[in-house]
């Protein structure tokens, strides 16, 4: 190596340069430089489909770029497989969660590294001791053996992040890590973050929460629509900033509800409770209704019990207790019949329950509704293409071709063909788990305006988020929950993030002071 | 959730953090098949005397670990959410190979030689053969992404064909071999035995338990063994973690092709011929074991235990309804009707763990 080179080259450890992508159809990145600076936080933003993913993809060697090199240390390498990138040192923490649902946590912390005597037996207890210690350092000292399948998402998701851990790296990828955290356990990650830096550990970071990134970052790289547009020493970068690069256009003035007048109420929850396997309850007694055309967010922390209240309603519980008016009827049944009684859910996991992979952008979306378009025969083809090229329009779902596989999509655009699906189903309320998870600023904001749009239709919308400000923008009326019970009800008038933050912390002893002090 | 999990570091906290609440209903489901296979053997020893003789149970062992055998092999690939057909067809080739070395030799026409083997080389070459029939199912299924209850379909009928071919549908008769020749010794195998307790333990039973034993420290102590679940599990998942999924996937089905050539070894020495048509529909039999022992065709559920346990119930049945004089057609609208039930009651086991977590 020289001597005397660059200062700053001298800092970066992993360069790509003039990285271009083409997938058939698109151009998913072209010609994107991206610099990882040594033992730095290294924001990359955009939009959906500005191809953060794709970039970190071919860092990682999932992909392979079309043109392009990438230079590690300054020498060029070539990453043709995980297990290569691994060896260079890179990991990665997934998006979308990559576990063993069948294996328990040590198991799936260690998978394709155990940790062996002489390479042929697994080290068992020294695998599950480890793994505690890594859970430890992430403050969630789940049992290393238990299976991931008993795991709620946002455990799962510390477990993705300690599966990274657990292989010290050089170069750690976090692509959206904090999607199904809590903010207490954003604060934990960020600790972690933190004493990785001191090690020497260099991060790529994606997040779509741009306060996370305002406070973690060292460096931001902006993309848009496969371009890169600005980079950026985090000290010197404003919130607007970010934004309107990513977006090429300021939307900060967009988060005002309209208002307009609530009809009659269209829900009503009666003492719905869910007892847990082994006592106490997952659900404790929860009332409330809700208005047509009323926007209700339900915040709390993990565990609280949304997840679980949705799940309920849609009669996934058949042993909860309680009663569900829709108008003037009482809900019962399966989720069939609720369905077509007029509920309908848009569920947290996307990829998991919302949709069918293997199918199109127009199967996926006429999933819930067939009946209708069953004329006593078969299933008239026009009628489907018909709805389905309204709802592409009215959504604004940017599809070439409704008939290409879903999977083709974007984030955002794959959480529209899901709130499509439910649109067609033609539900007098709307339940929403997380409908911003994993999707970008635009998208966020179109979902919102969706959702906005079909209260002033008269839908009554049920909104759950772990993200205060969202569920700030959105709500016209929140209901906090704690450990399976409703704490507290605000009027979107008198809500604070601090009160909600309060209201979400009763009931959680020890670790209240905790979650008080960061309120996002 | 994880409150319920959190404890203080005290050592007695960190034991019992390790050793965790599922041990005990994990243990309820390892021993629901076991208790299934006490009932199903209390009942027949009632009902019937000459059950719980020694002679038979002997026969009954022998005959369970023919089944059981190929069903070890079996649990490998459906671990991997795969299946493989073709084991009833190689037991058969299989066993044609052995025999034809034995009955007239490797004929080398250019030379217009023929050579003989001994009995060990001969078994070594059957055994080979198996697992190269293993690695072509592997190879077409993990190069060729040709779906594994096809390409399995397909070499199901080529190895069936094969062993048909070998000496034109006619048997190999005899197989005890020529002193003058070297190759004596063939149906020890089928006929030896360790004399243990005033019974003579044929070889079979104590290939099974080897086999068992080394099937299940391979599935839960190896690292081969843990991504054998895990690609069962989410394969993109186990890609994305550096398993080598391809390869281990087709290690599977090589395993699956040695355990059919250990039983076409086994069966063909026990008779002492080799029948182009033996094995037919064992393939059958052997995913019943399998599917009896909890393991879940989706893959990435299920034990080697369970497996052995399921060919022991399979076996118990047969055995006590023939003690019992019910007709074959009986016995096999029985034996559809129990497999149904085990996966019932399975399924209904698993929705109550879901929710209960």
């Amino acid at each position: 190596m020289n001597a005397r080179a660059d200062s700053a080259a001298d800092d970066i450890i992993l360069r790509a340069e003039k990285i271009t992508k083409i997938y058939p159809g698109t151009t998913a990145l072209d010609n994107v430089d991206f610099n990882v600076y040594r033992g730095k936080v290294n924001v990359l933003v955009g939009e959906n489909g500005a191809g953060k993913s794709t970039l970190m993809k071919i860092i990682a060697g999932v992909e392979h770029p079309t043109a392009g090199r990438l230079l590690l240390e300054g020498e060029e390498i070539e990453v043709r497989s995980p297990r290569e990138a691994e060896r260079l040192g890179i990991g990665i923490i997934y998006q979308e969660l990559n576990l063993f649902p069948n294996l328990n946590v040590a198991e799936n912390i260690f998978m394709a590294h155990e940790k062996t005597l002489g390479g042929v037996v697994i080290k068992h207890s020294e695998q599950e001791q480890h793994a505690l210690d890594l859970l430890k350092r992430l403050e969630h000292p789940i049992n290393p053996r238990t299976l991931v399948q008993h795991l709620r998402i946002g455990q799962q998701q510390v477990v993705e992040i300690a599966k990274a851990l657990a292989l010290d790296m050089r170069i750690l990828i976090m692509d959206e890590p904090t999607s199904a955290l809590s903010d207490s356990e954003v604060q934990v990650l960020f600790r972690v973050i933190e004493e990785l830096k001191a090690a020497g550990v260099s991060i790529i970071y994606i997040s779509h929460k741009l306060e996370e990134l305002m406070q973690i970052g060292d460096y931001i790289t902006v993309l848009r629509d496969g371009h890169k547009v600005a980079e950026a020493p985090m000290s010197g970068v404003t919130l607007p900033w970010i934004i309107e690069r990513m977006v090429g256009r300021d939307t900060a003035a967009a988060y005002r509800p309209p208002r307009h007048a609530f009809g009659d109420e269209i829900l009503r929850v009666e003492n719905v409770t869910l007892p847990k396997p082994g006592g106490g309850y997952l659900l404790d007694g929860v009332t409330f209704s809700l208005r047509a055309g009323e926007i209700l967010g339900i915040y709390g922390l993990m565990g609280a019990g949304r997840t679980e209240l949705f799940e309920c309603l849609m009669g996934l519980h058949p042993h909860a207790g309680g009663v569900v008016w829709l108008g003037n009827s009482k809900l019962d049944g399966l989720i069939d019949r609720r369905i077509k009684q007029g509920l309908i859910l848009i569920p947290e996991d996307r990829q998991r329950e919302g949709l069918v992979p293997e199918l199109s952008v127009t199967d996926n979306m006429l999933l819930a509704s067939l009946r209708r378009f069953f004329n006593g025969l078969f299933l008239s083809a026009q009628a489907q293409r018909a709805s389905v090229s309204q709802m592409i329009e009215e959504l604004a779902i940017k599809v070439s071709d409704p008939q290409n596989p879903i999977s083709s999509l974007s984030g955002g655009n794959q959480q529209k063909v899901v709130v499509a699906k439910s649109l067609l189903t033609e539900p007098k309320v709307l339940l929403m788990d997380e409908p911003t998870r994993g999707i970008d600023v635009g998208a966020k904001e179109e979902i919102f305006e969706i959702a906005r749009r079909l209260a002033a239709q008269g839908l009554g919308i049920i909104f759950v988020s772990t993200e205060l400000n969202e569920i700030m923008a959105i709500a016209d009326r929140i209901i906090v929950m704690s450990k399976g019970r409703i704490t507290q009800v605000f009027d979107r008038a008198e809500a604070t993030q601090e009160a909600l933050v309060q209201a979400s912390a009763i009931g959680h002893g020890l670790g209240n002071g905790k979650d008080v002090n960061n309120d996002g | 959730m994880a409150e319920a999990n959190v404890t203080s570091p005290t050592r007695t906290d960190k034991a019992a953090v390790l050793r965790g609440r599922f041990t005990l209903r994990g243990l309820l489901l390892q021993l629901r098949a076991f208790i299934a296979l006490i009932l199903l053997f209390t009942f027949f020893a009632l009902i019937s005397e000459p059950f719980l003789r020694s002679t038979n149970q002997v026969i009954l062992a022998k005959q369970v670990a023919i089944n059981a055998i190929l069903a070890i092999g079996m649990t490998f690939v459906i671990l991997t959410g795969g299946i493989d057909l073709s084991v009833g067809a190689v037991v058969g080739l299989t066993g044609m190979i052995a025999g034809g070395l034995i009955h007239r030799g490797l004929v080398l026409e250019p030379l217009n030689a023929v050579v003989y083997f001994n009995v060990w080389i001969v078994s070594l070459i059957a055994i080979l053969v198996g697992m190269l029939v293993g690695l072509v199912n592997g190879i077409l299924i993990t190069r060729f992404n040709v779906a594994p209850f096809i390409a399995t379909l397909g070499t199901l009928y080529i190895a069936r064909g094969l062993s048909l071919l070998s000496n034109q549908g006619a048997t190999f008769p005899n197989l005890i071999g020529r002193p003058e020749l070297g190759n004596t010794g063939f149906e020890q195998l089928g006929a030896g035995g360790f004399r243990i307790a005033g019974l003579d333990i044929p070889y079979s039973i104590f290939i099974m338990i080897g086999l068992a034993l080394l099937a299940i420290f391979i599935t839960t102590k190896t690292p081969f063994g843990r991504q054998i679940y895990a690609i069962g599990g989410n394969k993109r998942a186990a890609e994305l973690s550096g398993v080598r999924v391809k390869t281990v996937t087709m290690i599977t089905y090589i395993i699956s092709g040695f355990c059919a050539a250990v039983v076409g070894l086994i069966v063909t020495s026990q008779l002492v011929a080799a029948h182009p048509s033996t094995g037919e529909t064992w393939e059958l039999s052997a995913i019943a074991a399998v599917v009896l022992g909890g393991t879940s065709l989706a893959g990435g559920r299920g034990t080697i235990i369970g497996t052995i346990v399921g060919a022991f119930v399979i076996g118990v049945l047969r055995n006590g309804m023939i003690l019992q004089g019910l007709s074959s057609f009986w016995q096999m609208v029985i034996t559809g009707f129990v497999i149904i039930l085990a996966v019932i009651i399975d399924q209904a086991q698993q929705r109550l763990q879901e929710r209960s977590r």
